[in-house]
């Protein structure tokens, strides 16, 4: 690969399509490609600028009154192309509509509210883990535990039906795809997700979601912030779209760092309480989020150099977290560290509103497997799931001795 | 710099220099002290870097926010007049701050 320094700016320009096959099969050696670059560089084949260092990351999610979220944080500039679904109230909008939305859902799902929850998502992992663990033999640690646990707890949490939760996971593949360009990806997640949208809208409209749950809550605060229905349902759809994917794979991608990483299961197994940290540093390591868009509302400039108004951002977070300036060690997997402070769940006013809940899933999960699993090994080479923004896995082979 | 002071629950005192443009959470982190936990890394949404701010600090202060304000309802340790979240705080001068007993 070639790295060219254009003589305008001093930026450097790469080649590299950060949503080629072979980028989203193994990124670690392009990131560090990136990284090394310079602290912003310009990627060529569609012509927008690129940050992999932490302080850039950073610095751009920070700076949301120059680097916008209503433009779209993927690649299309909404001021330039109509977005494919009616932008989000939260992950697209800036300040302060944004300001206002955010406060409607932050003040339902609180540390307070998860706090409640611990005990019943603590047993309902006891419950899978253990079972699947007696069962011998060879597993898939996706289907069977990474897509089984979410897929019980979160829905449950929401109030949505029994029946269709199959859409789920199509519905938030096709979301972090559209984000991308419009590659073999894309194009296959519409057509697969298109069937699913139905399902979705359907259970985001208020009255659809059972009264107990967290949707009912939502879209009585948002009537009572004075949003009409529409925007009612929009809100919860943020949830269905952003909530399950993620923590699939954020615990998917932790069973493999587990079963990669002996030691770090042992010392998960000698100590369960670390279950939490191994989450953090999972999501830190491997980050299910690889990828986010900015789009800047002004002519600004970023570490020296000058970036136009209207110009495209990509924040590689999956990098950053990764960045030798900011950690020692980063390409270990290393439950013991101090994790916080990743942007793995991005920053500032767009931090993941769902990241509590996620750590809730991802600590009952991994306290389950501590105490109810003896030894994790891979049965096979697990098999990535290429997406335009996540990084998961489709399969991962495993061999499970029950504790 | 200025310098920020952490009283530990059983009376122990870190002093931190703090660099320009941190928020007090940062500075106790940067430097390792003890109980600020800090999980969400300084977004106002974990609770875990509460700090009890000491009574001849509170003028000054930013006033406190909506976010802020529901999120110092969750704390694990009692909340107080004088409670805040200390990635909420900027260093911008010598501080005292004492650490609750518990963050989780
Ligand atoms: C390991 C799991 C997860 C990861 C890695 C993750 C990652 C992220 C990231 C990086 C952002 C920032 C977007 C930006 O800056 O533009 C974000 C925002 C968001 N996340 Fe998550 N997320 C996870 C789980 C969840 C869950 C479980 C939910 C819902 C319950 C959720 C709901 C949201 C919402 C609504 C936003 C938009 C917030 C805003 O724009 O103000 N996420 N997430
Ligand atoms: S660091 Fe999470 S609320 Fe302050």
């Amino acid at each position: 690969m070639t790295t060219e320094t254009s003589a305008l700016s001093g930026v450097a320009s790469l080649e590299l399509d950060p949503f080629s096959d072979s980028f989203l099969t193994n990124p670690y050696p392009a990131h560090e490609e990136m990284r090394e670059a310079g602290p912003v560089f310009w990627l060529e084949r569609y012509e927008l600028w690129g940050v992999a260092r932490y302080s850039e990351v950073t610095q751009v999610l920070v700076d949301h009154e120059t680097y916008v979220s209503s433009r779209g944080v993927g690649i299309s500039d909404f001021a330039k192309e109509k977005p494919w679904r009616p932008p989000s109230l939260l992950l697209e909008a800036d300040p302060p509509h944004h300001t206002k939305a955010r406060h409607v859902v932050s003040q339902i799902l609180t540390p307070k509210l998860l706090r409640t929850l611990k005990e019943g998502f603590q047993e309902r992992a006891d419950e899978l883990v253990a079972r699947v663990a007696a069962r011998g033999g060879e597993i898939d640690g996706v289907a069977d535990l990474a897509e089984a646990y979410p897929l019980e707890v979160f829905p449950d949490f929401i109030g949505l039906p029994k029946e269709g939760r199959e859409n789920l996971l199509p519905y938030g593949s096709m979301v972090f795809n559209t984000f991308g360009p419009r590659n073999s990806h894309f194009e296959r997640a519409m057509e697969r997700g298109a069937k699913a949208q139905g399902w979705i809208m359907e259970q985001c409209q208020p009255g659809a979601p059972a009264r107990d749950g967290l949707g009912a809550k939502i879209h009585a605060a948002a009537a009572e912030a004075g949003y009409g229905a529409e925007d009612q349902a929009k809100l919860l759809r943020s949830f269905l779209s952003a909530g399950v994917d993620t923590t699939v794979h954020g615990i998917g991608n932790a069973l493999e760092c587990l079963a990669r990483n002996p030691e770090q299961f042992a010392a998960l197994r000698e100590d369960p309480a670390l279950a939490r940290a191994a989450f953090e540093e999972t999501v830190r390591f491997s980050s299910p989020v690889q990828t986010f868009f900015r789009t800047t509302s002004r002519d600004t400039e970023l570490s020296g150099m000058a970036i136009p108004e209207g110009s495209k951002v990509l924040m590689f977070l999956a990098a950053a977290n990764r960045d030798p300036r900011q950690w020692e060690r980063p390409d270990e997997f290393d439950i013991r560290r101090k994790a916080a402070g990743h942007v793995g769940f991005g920053f500032g006013v767009h931090a993941c509103l769902g990241q509590m809940l996620a750590r809730l899933e991802g600590e009952c999960f991994l306290s389950a497997l501590a105490r109810h699993v003896d030894t994790i090994e891979l049965a096979g080479e697990p098999v990535q799931q290429l997406n335009n923004t996540l990084r998961g896995l489709d399969s991962l082979p495993l061999r499970l001795t029950a504790a | 710099m200025p310098k920020i002071t952490f009283v530990q629950p059983d009376g122990l005192e870190n002093v931190v220099d703090a660099e320009a443009d941190v928020s007090v959470m940062r500075a106790a982190v940067a430097s390792g002290v003890p109980g600020i936990v800090a999980e969400c890394g300084g977004s106002a949404m974990c609770a875990t870097c509460h700090v009890y701010v000491d009574a001849g600090n509170l003028d000054g202060l930013p006033e406190l926010g909506d976010v802020e304000d529901e999120m110092l309802d969750c704390t694990a340790a009692e909340r107080l007049d004088c409670s805040r979240l200390s990635c909420q705080l900027p260093a911008t001068r010598d501080l005292t701050v004492r650490i609750p007993p518990t963050q989780v």
